[in-house]
């Protein structure tokens, strides 16, 4: 059974093209990927996210869980409000999934997972949280509502309460605060996102996620799909769950070595199996690739380097560069002579440094 | 979903066929077919003065989405190519039927057969009905 957003109908009447993702009815775009995708880089785009899965923790010892949990150290959470972006490992290394988690206070900390992993996310988080007396609650009457783009801030802001605004304004990267929406309506407002453009992403009420959805499109907002977030957050240089990483594979295969947190003496759940890995040599590496012939880079294409065989990962048209863009798993240390295999043809791969983009401007 | 022009022949797999004289079809993907690819990014030609045989593959659209042969309809020799797609491949999405065509083959002997075989546009709109959100 396909699951829907409150926004289902919303979607619908705005004529979207609806396919399934981790098993629930989103759209892919409202006509246009491409000019979706545009939208956001130069203005505001609106992405319902509500399909993304809310959990919080609540309990004295919430902080000592999450350090046992967690492959990033939540000791860098410090304020309220901060939030992180962390891997969920299981004892191999692999990543389980990847997540945000806001610290709200000592006793109560909001993970926002994956939509497609949620019920083995659920059941791992619920068997880690017993021993620490930890209570895992699914929020289910939340909604989500990413609001993304150079003007994305302005637009959310215009929605709030007077006496919420200058707060809100003032939020840093990766902080989050609550506010009062339209007709009161409790909000919380993170200033986050997965497209490389600055914006909040909102938690809403799930009765009142159509009317919030419904004014910001009339402040001008443009609502996009998930085509158009795709292509967003791979220029971004952001992975995927389940196409750049999965439970056989490591942080440290997935460029995502940068979130994970050797800090001394918190054993965390891959701890051990990530440092026998970095010991012995870690065998290969996510690398960014960009096409210069024409044609484009797709999941699953063979990549051919001069030490071996590879992949590519994510791969789009990046409708901001003009060309193709991938991550690419490659042998640890290929640059030289890299190739993929796209239909037959050998077509020569440029290793680049990701980002390919951020805040509409090229990287590469 | 555009009105299909009622001078064109179709393929289940989506191509368009317009024979234009008896020297002249023109070749190009459905508007049912470029919807379901998504905005197209690029498009391969053949060559003028090549030889495309009938259910062959002579041709592939590249959407932000998949890529996707394209068959001729119909045996012949590549008489002209749309270059204009090179730059424009967004022109199939706007208008397929019309500016987007994609080549024109000049047509051998049994094409004839080959387009009596095509579905006409009654029989093409019920074959994507099913299909239509």
């Amino acid at each position: 059974m396909t699951r829907q957003t409150i926004l289902n109908a919303t979607h619908r009447a705005a004529g979207a093209k609806m396919v399934d993702f981790g098993g629930w009815d989103m759209p892919l775009h409202y006509g246009s990927q491409l000019e979706e995708h545009h939208a956001v880089r130069g203005g505001a785009g609106m992405f319902d996210v509500s399909h993304m899965t809310v959990v919080d923790l609540r309990g004295n010892r919430t902080r000592e869980f999450l350090r046992h949990l967690l492959a990033n150290s939540v000791d860098k959470l410090k304020v309220s409000g901060k939030a992180l972006y962390s891997c969920m490992l299981n004892e191999r290394g692999g990543v389980i999934d990847d997540l945000i988690v806001y610290f709200l206070s000592e006793d109560f900390f909001r993970v926002v997972v994956n939509a497609a992993t949620r019920d083995k996310d659920l059941a791992w988080i619920e068997r880690q949280a017993q021993p620490f007396g930890v209570s895992v609650t699914e929020r289910a009457d939340l909604s989500m509502i990413a609001v993304q783009g150079p003007h994305a801030r302005e637009k959310v802001l215009s929605l709030l309460d007077a006496d919420d605004r200058t707060r809100i304004g003032k939020l840093g990267k990766f902080v989050a605060g609550e506010a009062r929406g339209p007709d009161g309506t409790e909000l919380f407002v993170a200033r986050t996102g997965y497209t490389g453009e600055d914006g909040f992403e909102i938690i809403v009420p799930e009765a009142h996620a159509v009317a919030l959805w419904n004014a910001l499109a009339a402040t001008g907002v443009k609502p996009a799909g998930l085509g158009a977030r795709d292509t967003l957050r791979l220029e971004a240089g952001m992975n995927l769950y389940g196409q750049d990483m999965d439970e056989d594979i490591t942080p440290w295969e997935a460029g995502l070595a940068w979130t994970v947190s050797l800090d001394e003496g918190r054993d965390f759940i891959g701890r051990a199996a990530l440092e026998k890995q970095k010991s012995q040599g870690v065998p290969r590496e996510l690398i960014g690739v960009v096409l210069e012939d024409k044609g484009v880079l797709r999941h699953g294409q063979r990549v051919i380097t001069s030490a071996g065989e590879g992949e590519i990962l994510s791969g789009i048209f990046s409708p901001t560069l003009g060309k193709s863009i991938a991550f690419a798993r490659v042998p640890a240390g290929s640059r030289g002579n890299l190739r993929v295999d796209i239909r037959g043809r050998e077509l020569a791969l440029r290793p680049v440094k990701y980002p390919f983009v951020r805040e509409g401007k090229a990287c590469i | 979903m555009s009105e299909i022009p009622g001078d064109l022949k179709f393929l289940k797999s989506h191509e368009w066929a317009r024979v234009e004289d008896a020297d002249q079809v023109r070749v190009g993907i459905s508007d049912h077919a470029q919807s379901q690819l998504g905005d197209l990014v690029y498009v391969e030609l053949p060559n003028v003065g090549d030889r495309v045989e009938a259910g062959n593959a002579c041709a592939v659209v590249e959407s932000v989405k998949a890529a996707s042969d394209v068959y001729a309809p119909v045996s012949g020799v590549v008489a002209a190519i749309n270059e204009a797609l090179g730059d424009k491949p967004e022109t199939i999405n706007e208008d397929a039927y019309g500016d987007g065509w994609l080549f024109v083959v000049k047509p051998d002997a049994e094409a004839k057969e080959q387009l009596e075989e095509m579905l006409d546009p009654d029989a093409y709109a019920e074959l994507i009905e099913g299909d239509e959100h």
